[in-house]
């Protein structure tokens, strides 16, 4: 499995096409994360789905299911950016709702404000109009995996 | 019916919420004190294919739902209350192949806002693999569509 992940990563890589290392991840198959290269970024998109509905009424997403598509949105562009051996390890997370996330595709983008040795953090912005609104930001520390070690 | 409406209420609510469907999220205990749901280990809640062990956002979906649903235990009658923030503390991972617990309860209710904290565990309490912080808006009894799930809630044919 560790090979194959690993294989998946670097082929993911080459090609800017993360769907088949995203579905080696249950829980993104679960939400239904997707993953695409732009530029030297990476956007997330989470296409709106019932099964990620938590407020009947409005209705509204699951404000968990944002934080999951946020913390999984930073997990993968830290396995991305720093070429980590395995899915980085969160060590807290941190989030603000700002607005409820609509019945409705959702984005995110990330933003590695300072890695070392040990520890990153990463901060969140997820969308769903525009950039400029966001539903919610988060931020998070993962501990790296230092090369090398199993 | 049961002898513990608060807990009747509470599974009531969580069937409810369609994502908490699709992680087997059920309440366990509900009292003054807190509210306490059980997640089930499944292959689908995977983060890491490589451990096994479940990923934090079905956590956090647990917490956020159990520091919520405590607001259930202190307010009179049902009011939506959107999360303003949360954080979690991850004390370690899960162990793969067992249920996840999540406790939450309110430590301060004021006209505005309501504070929670909690922790999720698997076998012992004192143990837990994370630590949970949540502030909620009261959003009080007239918003739209609040009636409708109140009713529901309750038991009521809405």
């Amino acid at each position: 499995m560790t090979h194959r992940f690993k294989t998946r990563l670097e082929q993911a890589h080459g090609r800017g096409d993360y769907a088949a290392l995203l579905n080696l991840i249950p829980y993104a198959r679960l939400i239904g994360i997707e993953c695409t290269r732009l530029g030297d970024e990476l956007l997330f998109r989470l296409p709106a789905n019932k099964d990620n509905i938590g407020n009947p009424i409005l209705p509204a997403l699951h404000g968990g299911v944002i934080a999951g598509f946020m913390e999984l949105s930073a997990a993968l562009h830290l396995l991305v950016f720093t070429g980590a051996p395995g899915i980085p390890k969160i060590i807290d997370f941190s989030l603000d709702y700002l607005r409820a996330g609509q019945f409705r595709d959702t984005y995110a983008k990330c933003q590695v404000w300072r890695q070392g040795r040990r520890v990153a953090n990463v901060a969140i912005t997820a969308w769903q109009s525009t950039a400029a609104e966001p539903i919610a930001t988060a931020r998070a520390h993962f501990k790296i995996e230092e090369p090398g070690r199993p | 019916m049961s002898e513990n409406p608060l807990l009747e209420r509470a599974k009531r609510f969580v069937s409810a919420l369609r994502h908490c469907q699709v992680l087997g999220i059920t309440a366990h205990q509900a009292s003054e004190e807190g509210i306490t749901l059980i997640m089930p280990y499944a292959p689908h809640l995977v983060g890491d294919p490589q451990s096994g062990v479940i990923h934090g956002g079905a956590l956090t979906s647990l917490m956020d739902t159990a520091c919520g649903m405590a607001t259930l235990c202190v307010l009179p009658e049902f009011e939506v209350c959107p999360t303003l923030d949360l954080r979690v503390d991850y004390m370690h991972p899960a162990t793969p192949h067992k249920p996840v617990y999540g406790f939450a309860q309110c430590y301060r209710v004021t006209t505005d806002v309501i504070f929670t904290r909690g922790f999720a565990y698997q076998d012992d309490p004192q143990q837990p693999i994370a630590h949970v912080v949540g502030t909620f808006m009261r959003m009080g009894k007239r918003l739209k569509g609040t009636q409708g799930l109140g009713s529901t809630i309750k038991g009521e044919q809405a």
